[in-house]
């Protein structure tokens, strides 16, 4: 039995570590700016736990046979532990997990502790059970004023986020089902929901913040190559959770501007 | 003062059917009446889940009696899975059913301190679980908002089916269980405080009452803050107040609520949700301690340094709860300061994870089927726990956070291995519960079917994750990167199907056995706590009017010079030990 133990706790890591490794399974190629760091911060986690993960396994497989029942001649050793063994193994795990964390604590602050650029593309980003919308402030730079009892996703566009025609500053405001960023400049996202609770993730670019009825968030991020990249929704929202999902384009900085003219030619 | 309470309890059994077996006094009979009530939860859940997978890789598929599984549907099971397994299973089972049952007994008591609580917390407990069941059955159907019920979602009647009257009897069902586990909880602290028989210090209870007590407590400040979270959200959504919801438009529709914050909500709920993994987990960790040492022939490797360990989670249990939020909205900064105490917990349970090797090493191990699940734990527990330092960091957080990483990671440590502390509880403890010992043959096909189906579903969820699947999709045909994925799916369906098959094994196994198992003595595991110095099944009082002195600690084990390899805690070693 201990064999068999052995054997089996033995494949099973095997087993395990090899899609790990082999990466036959994993993220999207990274497209953003923080991409990179945050990927080399999971490969070292990753080298790190696994050797943990093989190490822990491999020795309570080899334990079960090594120290099975043989009869009589085998005698347990009898043993209350090593105060020392304690000492030793609870300060390497401490300087272990706690070393990891710090390592990790300049990449959060550079994504969440300081504020977008100046120059950041700004886009409000609104998810509503169950779609994204997208609104750019247009050439004034101002985002117009949002009225919640304007608020009707039947409508779709300006009237979904409730615009405010009232307002000078909303006429310019475009609002889009599919999100268009320029490559290679910050941008700046200003998280909003008007329902419940969803959570607006892009894969591809390393990007993941809840939008929260009631708060405006403003995060940001920078793509660094262009192409077309899936966002979802990652907060349970209601029974279309699973089909809330949008589009970003990420387009060179000349394709943006003309994509922006357009839409505001097509609104005047 | 101890000797006379266990006196003044060492009184006659009832002999009438309802007050001997259905509201009954006796922490055994109660005992027995939260296991079985968290054997039929467990079956349920199982189900439940069983429904989601088949709804996850055929989506029209239309099964006999129910028809075809909607989106609405599927989130109906997943929530109804994730509570019922939560809180009626892996809350349950290991404290109400086990600490009840044994508790008394491992510390020489005659009952629990507050039998007639004791009984209210398990009835309770029984409504609460019919009214979460009901919610299947309204119109509607039951909630759909996840069993983390985040606000406004599940404050909100039209947010979606099921968020109506389903919604609050699965509220008020909370609510309920949260005041029988209250009781509960003061029933064991005190219990443990005052109950223990003379020469039963605190450091030589066996570190199964060690780890009662210590979710006792965890238990005790976890579930009243939940309480007092349920009751604000069922005025939120009755009586018009607004603490979980801001103004907000469902449909175009004003919702008539101002000035809430459904960050409070998250915040107050997983203020009992992190500690609630470890009272789901701590049991099986003492329980396992126990086995390893007992299977093993040695003493428990660091008894004193298991202790501290389980102390240490339960205090940092309370102060890492933010790692659910760190995508939330909540302050980076907090996020940051919520990441060290996140890491810095990791380190008691590796203490645990190198005594449960320590005690191994150099033993001479029997692998009776308890022990097989208590080294299937210490393997899942590893494996679970591993994943802990990704998730527990905010950055790696970004790209993990609510995907399948985080339900891989919490089915293997919190879900699967609490269950084999379940299994390993009920292989080692029936023989004393019903005279008989369970088929060891079924227990080995039991156990292989487990471990490695429990592997196979959930070591394929870390890599969807990796992949950005995130969870709660009921179904994967709208977002072009899942399509992917379907074949990975597919094959965590199937094992699935195998794995839920052999957990047929083990309800024969229990069934068959009580009638037909084979007879066992008083102590089959030649173990040394106390219930095993006592009659097959314990009399009323436990011990039949004696009161137990205790010489020493529970482990001792193989101790040269002894003329057997044990020697029971009601036996003065013969030889002076350190």
């Amino acid at each position: 039995m201990g064999l068999v133990l052995l054997i089996i706790i033995w494949l099973i890591t095997i087993i395990s570590s090899y899609f790990f490794v082999a990466r036959t399974w994993w993220f999207p190629v990274g497209a953003s700016a923080a991409a990179a760091s945050i990927d080399h911060y999971f490969t070292v986690t990753l080298l790190l736990m696994g050797i943990v993960f093989v190490a822990a396994q491999g020795i309570l497989g080899f334990f079960a046979w090594r120290y099975r029942d043989r009869g009589t001649s085998s005698v347990a050793h009898y043993s209350h532990g090593n105060d020392r063994l304690e000492i030793a193994w609870t300060a390497l795990t401490f300087i272990l997990f706690v070393g990891l964390n710090l390592m990790s604590s300049s990449i959060w602050a550079s994504e969440r502790f300081r504020p977008a650029q100046p120059g950041a593309v700004q886009v409000e980003v609104t998810g509503m059970q169950f779609q994204w919308y997208f609104r750019y402030p247009g050439p004034d730079g101002k985002f117009g004023a949002t009225k919640p009892e304007l608020i009707d996703p039947s409508i779709g566009g300006e009237g979904a986020v409730g615009l405010d025609a009232t307002d000078p500053a909303s006429k310019d405001d475009l609002v889009t089902g599919t999100m268009y960023l320029p490559v290679g400049r910050e941008a700046e996202v200003i998280l909003r929901a008007h329902d419940v609770i969803h959570s607006f993730f892009v894969p591809g670019m390393r990007f993941k913040q809840d939008a929260v009825p009631g708060l405006a968030i403003h995060m940001h991020f920078t793509p660094i190559s262009t192409g077309d990249y899936e966002i979802v929704c990652a907060e349970l929202c209601g029974l279309g959770h699973y089909k809330m999902h949008g589009m970003l384009k990420v387009v060179s900085q000349q394709e943006f501007d003309a994509w922006l003219a357009a839409r505001e030619s097509e609104k005047q | 003062m101890v000797e006379a309470q266990a006196h003044a309890q060492a009184h006659a059994g009832p002999q009438g059917f309802i007050r001997k077996w259905v509201f009954s006094l006796d922490h055994k009979v109660i005992g027995l009446q939260y296991y079985f009530l968290a054997l039929t939860a467990v079956f349920v859940g199982m189900f439940l889940s069983l429904l989601m997978r088949i709804h996850l890789i055929w989506p029209s598929v239309s099964l006999p009696l129910f028809g075809e599984i909607k989106p609405e549907a599927y989130l109906s099971l997943l929530t109804m899975h994730g509570t019922i397994m939560v809180f009626f299973v892996l809350t349950t089972a290991p404290q109400g059913g086990f600490g009840n049952y044994f508790l008394p007994i491992q510390i020489g008591a005659a009952d629990m301190a507050f039998p007639v609580i004791n009984m209210l917390s398990f009835w309770v407990t029984f409504l609460a679980y019919m009214v979460m069941l009901s919610a299947f059955f309204v119109t509607g159907g039951a909630p759909l908002h996840g069993w983390t019920g985040y606000p406004p979602l599940s404050a909100l009647p039209s947010a979606g089916p099921g968020e109506a009257l389903g919604a609050d009897l699965w509220v008020i069902s909370i609510a309920l269980f949260c005041i029988g586990a209250l009781m509960s909880a003061l029933n064991f602290i005190t219990t443990t405080l005052d109950m223990r028989a003379r020469g039963m210090s605190l450091m030589r209870m066996p570190l199964t009452c060690w780890a009662w007590f210590i979710t006792a407590i965890l238990g005790l400040l976890a579930f009243g803050v939940l309480l007092a979270a349920g009751i604000l959200l069922l005025l939120d959504r009755n009586a018009g107040t607004s603490f979980f919801v801001p103004l907000v438009t469902i449909n175009g529709q004003l919702a008539g609520h101002k000035g809430g914050s459904p960050l409070l909500w998250q915040h107050l709920f997983w203020f009992f949700g992190h500690p609630e993994v470890y009272i789901a987990i701590l049991p099986a960790m003492g329980l396992c301690s126990q086995l390893v040492s007992v299977f093993s022939r040695k003493p428990i490797f660091g008894y004193k340094a298991m202790v501290y360990a389980m102390l240490s989670i339960g205090i940092m249990g309370f102060m890492v709860w933010g790692h659910h939020m760190f995508m939330s909205g909540m302050s980076p900064y907090s996020g940051f300061a919520f990441s060290v105490m996140t890491m810095a917990i990791g380190v008691p349970s590796a203490i645990k994870t190198f005594n449960w090797l320590g005690t191994l090493w150099g033993g001479k191990i029997r692998f009776s089927s308890p022990m097989l699940f208590a080294i299937g734990f210490v393997s899942l527990f590893v494996s679970g726990g591993i994943s802990g330092p990704f998730l527990a960091q905010p950055v790696l957080d970004i790209p993990l956070h609510d995907t399948y990483f985080v339900t891989g990671h919490f089915h293997l440590i919190m879900g699967v291995a609490s269950i084999f502390g379940i299994f390993a509880a009920t292989y080692y403890w029936f023989p004393k519960m019903f005279g008989r010992l369970m088929n060891e043959r079924l227990a080995r096909w039991h156990f292989w079917f487990s471990l490695v189906g429990t592997y196979a579903i959930f070591m394929p969820m870390h890599y969807l994750g990796m992949a950005g699947h995130p969870r709660r999709y009921s179904e994967l045909t709208e977002v072009g990167y899942l399509h992917n994925l379907l074949p990975l799916q597919k094959f965590i369906t199937y094992v699935a199907f195998i794995t839920i098959a052999g957990q047929f094994i083990f309800l024969f196994n229990l069934f068959w056995s009580m009638k037909f198992g084979k007879k066992a003595s008083d102590n089959p595991w030649e173990a040394t706590t106390l219930e095993w110095t006592t009659a097959t099944p314990p009399p009323h009082d436990n011990f039949a009017g004696r009161t137990p002195v205790i010489h020493h600690g529970p482990y001792e084990y193989s101790v040269p010079g002894e003329p057997r390899d044990f020697v029971m805690q009601t036996d003065p070693l013969t030889v002076a030990v350190r």
